[in-house]
């Protein structure tokens, strides 16, 4: 069985790759190279996971470069030869080896007016939407958002401007301004307009490219901009 | 920024790019036509001097593009120079320079 | 591979190309502008001060220069309507077509006004 040249990014001092020979095997995915190297190689190695079914989105690092969900990603699909180079997600602090810092990346999903707030209590029904309303087509891919931060990780404004929302905290908003049971509709659209906001995207599209759900931030940042539009025409920002 | 100021910021962009897409390819159409055979001042003036619809053309033109240009470099400066408050004097300026020189030139070719 | 080219390659993509290519384009659009209007008011000079800017004009390396302006106009306004396409319609699925037809569209304008310029 041949073998993959693992580069794994270490924090320890300063920080470096370390190398590492890992068995190549059938459907292997990129969770189980890092998994066969702390239990078999080097226990002190840290990385992050809980479902891997792709479901919790904890387990998002930059394989060869680009950010992608591991547990979900097989080696073939992204190898070419038999290196692979793994790091952190970029745009994030980092905690330790390939453990990344979300704190900020959920802060900015508060900031973004990401909290739901409707007008029942308890003891009202359960609220009916329907499901080929137009509010509801309009988030149908948008709500299945897993927070992954590979989006997050991908975005070049995030990179240049640190204080830019990000496309997932956008893209959850996003689904909120198009809920109608929401009662906040104009405090988001004001948290969601300005230079830290949806008026940010170039649209480059590589939230878009990379999403492992295969959402489309971007679109759901456009729709934003569109809706902001028409409030502050009508006057109501 | 405000919400309301950073909305209009980015619809004026928009607004001023739909008035630049019709005058960028009226102005393309146009040099592809005048430019055989060597430019002249005579050829050039003979087309616009006292021509009102050039004029209107060229205003819009210079307006539009007076507008829009800043806003883009705005960004531009914000991303990469990292520039903060100071930005949007530098930018209103460079729209200002626009502007005038733009005007000088329209009435250069008109009068 | 390098980090570098890591980079390089996540970011090969339509419309990461695009977007480049509108934001390059734009600020040499924007550089270029201010000495246009400066050549063209010239002719406040009279049309003999407008010739000699224009004689000047004629050498080769100038006319590149022109194609080249020429298509940083049509690459920015077919990267312009990418963007307003996406953001006004929503047109996510059209990205590729998108891309493609302002990079075909400005090389057309190049072309032609590369082919009558010389």
């Amino acid at each position: 069985m041949s073998k993959l040249k693992v580069s794994v990014w270490r924090s320890a001092g300063s920080g470096a790759q370390e190398y590492f020979d890992v068995p190549r095997k059938e459907n292997q995915t990129i969770l189980d190279v890092v998994t066969y190297i702390q239990r078999n190689l080097d226990p002190t190695l840290s990385y992050r996971y809980a479902c891997r079914v792709g479901m919790c989105g904890s387990c998002a690092m930059s394989v060869n470069g680009k950010a992608r969900w591991t547990c979900r990603t097989h080696v073939d699909k992204v190898c070419d030869s038999d290196a692979l180079d793994l790091r952190p997600l970029e745009n994030f602090p980092v905690v330790k080896d390939l453990v990344c810092d979300m704190q900020t990346f959920f802060d900015k999903q508060k900031k973004a007016g990401g909290a739901f707030l409707g007008a029942h209590t308890r003891e009202d029904s359960v609220a009916l939407i329907k499901p080929d309303s137009s509010g509801r087509m309009a988030v149908d891919e948008a709500i299945e958002c897993i927070g992954c931060g590979v989006c997050y990780a991908s975005c070049d404004v995030v990179k240049w401007k640190p204080d830019y929302l990000g496309p997932a905290a956008l893209n959850r908003t996003w689904t909120l301004v198009k809920d109608e049971r929401d009662t906040r509709r104009l405090d988001r659209l004001r948290a969601v307009s300005g230079d830290a906001g949806c008026h940010s995207c170039h649209s480059q599209m590589s939230c878009t490219q990379r999403c492992p759900k295969l959402l489309s931030p971007t679109h759901s940042i456009s729709g934003l901009k569109r809706e902001v539009s028409r409030a502050a025409l009508k006057g109501e920002l | 920024m405000s919400p309301r100021h950073s909305a209009f910021l980015w619809l004026a962009q928009r607004v001023s790019a739909l008035v630049l897409a019709f005058c960028v390819l009226v102005h393309l159409i146009t040099m592809i036509i005048v430019v055989q055979g060597g430019l002249t001042a005579a050829e050039i003036l003979a087309r616009t001097q006292g021509s009102i619809p050039w004029l209107l053309f060229y205003s819009l033109f210079v307006i539009a593009v007076a507008i829009h240009a800043p806003i883009g470099l705005r960004h531009i400066a914000r991303e990469h120079l990292k520039l903060g408050s100071g930005v949007e004097v530098i930018v209103s300026l460079f729209g200002l320079l626009l502007l005038i020189l733009g005007s000088r030139a329209i009435w250069g070719v008109f009068s | 591979m390098t980090n570098g080219s890591y980079a390089l390659k996540a970011r090969s993509h339509p419309s990461y190309v695009a977007f480049i290519l509108h934001r390059v384009s734009g600020l040499l659009l924007a550089a270029f502008l201010p000495l246009h209007f400066l050549a063209l008011s010239q002719a406040l000079h009279g049309e003999a001060a407008l010739d000699s800017f224009l004689s000047w004009a004629d050498n080769p390396m100038v006319k590149i220069a022109e194609v080249g302006l020429v298509l940083m106009l049509a690459l920015h306004l077919g990267c312009g309507l990418r963007v307003m396409a996406l953001e006004a319609l929503g047109w996510t699925s059209w990205q590729k077509s998108m891309v493609a037809i302002a990079f075909g569209g400005s090389l057309v304008a190049g072309t032609f006004f590369l082919l009558r310029v010389f």
